[in-house]
C-alpha cells in the first residue's frame, strides 16, 4: 500500500471525528423527561406498559374506527368503555400536553402533528402554545 | 436409553401440534382482547337525507343566519372575510346559482324576476354518486354506508380534485392557518390544518351520539328536515311524499339527497 502512514492517520482522524458525539455524550446519560400526568385517576385506557409502547398505534386505531367505521366506543381488556377522542377523553385526565405528550416528544425529537388540527387543553400558564408556532 | 426414533418423533409432533393449537385456543377462550362498539345512543339511520322546505325559511325573520351559526360553531370554521379564502359548510346563495337551467326560456317575466336572488340554504348534497369520491386520489373522502360523504382529514393531501369534481362548490380548501379565524373553539370538535379540504359531514360526530345536525337544531321555524329515506315513516319521506321537491342540478347524475319544496 503506498502512503500507508497517511491513508491510516487519515481512518483514524475520520474515525474520531465521525464518533465524536458518542464519546462527547460518554458517561453522562440525559435523563429521561419526568412526566405531569395531571389527574388523579389511577387507571389509563390500557396498562401502563402498553401505553408507554404502544399509544401511537392505538391512537391510530381509534382514528381509523371512528373516522372511517363510525364506531366511537373502546372496549378495553377489562372491559371498561371509552369515548374513543383524543380531544374529549385523553385530555380529560392528561390535562397538560406541554408537561406531557410534549415533553416526552422532544426528548425523543418526534413531532406528531396531532395537535395542527385537535385542540390542545387549556392550560393554567400562558406557556401553552401550539407545536406548530 | 431406549429411546427410539419412534418416541422422538411423537414428543416431536405433539409439541409442534401444542403450537398449533395456541391460536385456536386463543381464539375460542376469547381473551380480553379490546373492541370497538357504536355508541348505544347513536341514530342508525340506513340513507339519511335532508328536506329544505323554502316556503318556510324565506318566511323567517329578515337575514336569519341561525343555521349558519350553529354550524360554523359547532364545526369550528373560521372566518376569514374574504371571499377567497372562505370556507363554508352550509351557506346561502341566490336561486340562479343554486338551481341553473331550471327555468324554462319561455317563464314569465315577472316570475323570473322574483325568483332572481332569492335566497337558498345550499350544502353538501351527500350524493349517492358523488363525484368527490370517485376523485379522490387518496381515498380521504369516502360514502358511509348510511349515504354520508365524509372526509378523513388525516388522509387529505390537499389536491383539490374533489373542489374540481364537485358540482356545487360544497368544498374549500384551507388555504390558511384556519385557528387565527376562528371566533370561538369548540374544545369538542377539532379544527382544521393548512393545506386540507373540508365540507358538510352531516354532523355524524352528532348523530353518532344521537343528536340531530346543528343547522337543523339551530332553525326555529323547522325549514330544515334530516331524517332516514329507507324508514317510510320518517318525516323526509312523509315530505318527499306529499310536496313536489326539487334538487340541485339533478341532470349531472350525481344523485343529490338534499330536497327543496319551493
Amino acid at each position: 500500500m503506498y502512503n500507508a502512514g497517511k491513508i491510516i492517520i487519515g481512518i483514524v482522524i475520520f474515525l474520531a471525528l465521525i464518533t465524536a458525539p458518542f464519546w462527547y455524550n460518554l458517561g453522562r446519560p440525559s435523563a429521561p423527561p419526568k412526566l405531569e400526568i395531571g389527574t388523579q385517576e389511577k387507571q389509563c385506557v390500557e396498562s401502563k406498559a402498553f401505553m408507554q409502547a404502544k399509544h401511537m398505534v392505538l391512537l391510530d386505531q381509534w382514528r381509523d374506527e371512528v373516522v372511517r367505521d363510525g364506531k366511537r366506543i373502546y372496549v378495553n381488556s377489562t372491559g371498561k368503555q371509552f369515548n374513543m377522542s383524543l380531544q374529549n377523553t385523553c385530555t380529560k385526565c392528561h390535562s397538560s400536553k406541554t408537561k406531557f405528550c410534549d415533553r416526552c416528544h422532544t426528548y425523543l425529537n418526534v413531532a406528531p402533528n396531532c395537535w395542527d388540527c385537535h385542540i390542545a387543553p387549556k392550560e393554567q400558564e400562558k406557556l401553552a402554545g401550539r407545536s406548530d408556532k | 436409553m431406549d429411546d427410539t426414533r419412534r418416541s422422538f418423533l411423537k414428543i416431536a409432533g405433539l409439541s409442534m401440534l401444542g403450537f398449533g393449537a395456541k391460536p385456536v385456543v386463543d381464539a375460542v377462550a376469547g381473551t380480553g382482547d379490546p373492541k370497538f362498539e357504536k355508541d348505544s345512543k347513536a341514530f342508525n339511520g340506513k340513507r339519511w337525507a335532508m328536506v329544505v322546505d323554502q316556503q318556510k325559511c324565506l318566511k323567517a325573520k329578515e337575514g336569519c343566519k341561525d343555521c349558519v351559526t350553529a354550524c360554523n360553531s359547532a364545526h369550528n370554521i373560521p372566518e376569514f372575510n374574504n371571499p377567497k379564502d372562505e370556507i363554508k359548510w352550509i351557506w346561502q346563495t341566490s336561486f340562479e346559482h343554486a338551481f341553473p337551467g331550471q327555468e324554462n326560456p319561455y317563464l314569465d317575466e315577472y316570475i323570473k324576476k322574483s325568483l332572481k336572488g332569492l335566497p337558498f340554504m345550499v350544502l353538501c348534497n351527500h350524493c349517492d354518486n358523488p363525484p368527490c369520491v370517485r376523485v379522490c386520489p387518496v381515498q380521504a373522502t369516502f360514502r358511509r354506508p348510511d349515504g354520508i360523504v365524509v372526509m378523513d382529514y388525516h388522509r387529505c393531501i390537499g389536491c383539490r380534485f374533489c373542489m374540481a369534481a364537485c358540482p356545487y362548490g360544497a368544498r374549500n380548501l384551507n388555504w390558511r392557518d384556519p385557528r387565527p379565524f376562528i371566533k370561538k373553539e369548540n374544545p369538542e370538535y377539532p379544527t382544521r390544518t393548512r393545506g386540507v379540504v373540508e365540507k358538510c359531514n352531516f354532523c355524524s360526530e352528532l348523530l353518532a351520539v344521537g343528536k340531530m345536525p346543528a343547522c337543523v337544531d339551530a332553525c326555529k321555524d323547522k325549514a330544515l328536515v334530516f331524517g332516514d329515506l329507507e324508514d317510510p315513516n320518517s318525516e323526509v319521506r312523509e315530505l318527499l311524499r306529499s310536496r313536489p321537491t326539487i334538487q340541485r342540478k339533478p341532470q349531472l347524475g350525481t344523485r343529490p339527497q338534499i330536497y327543496y319544496i319551493l
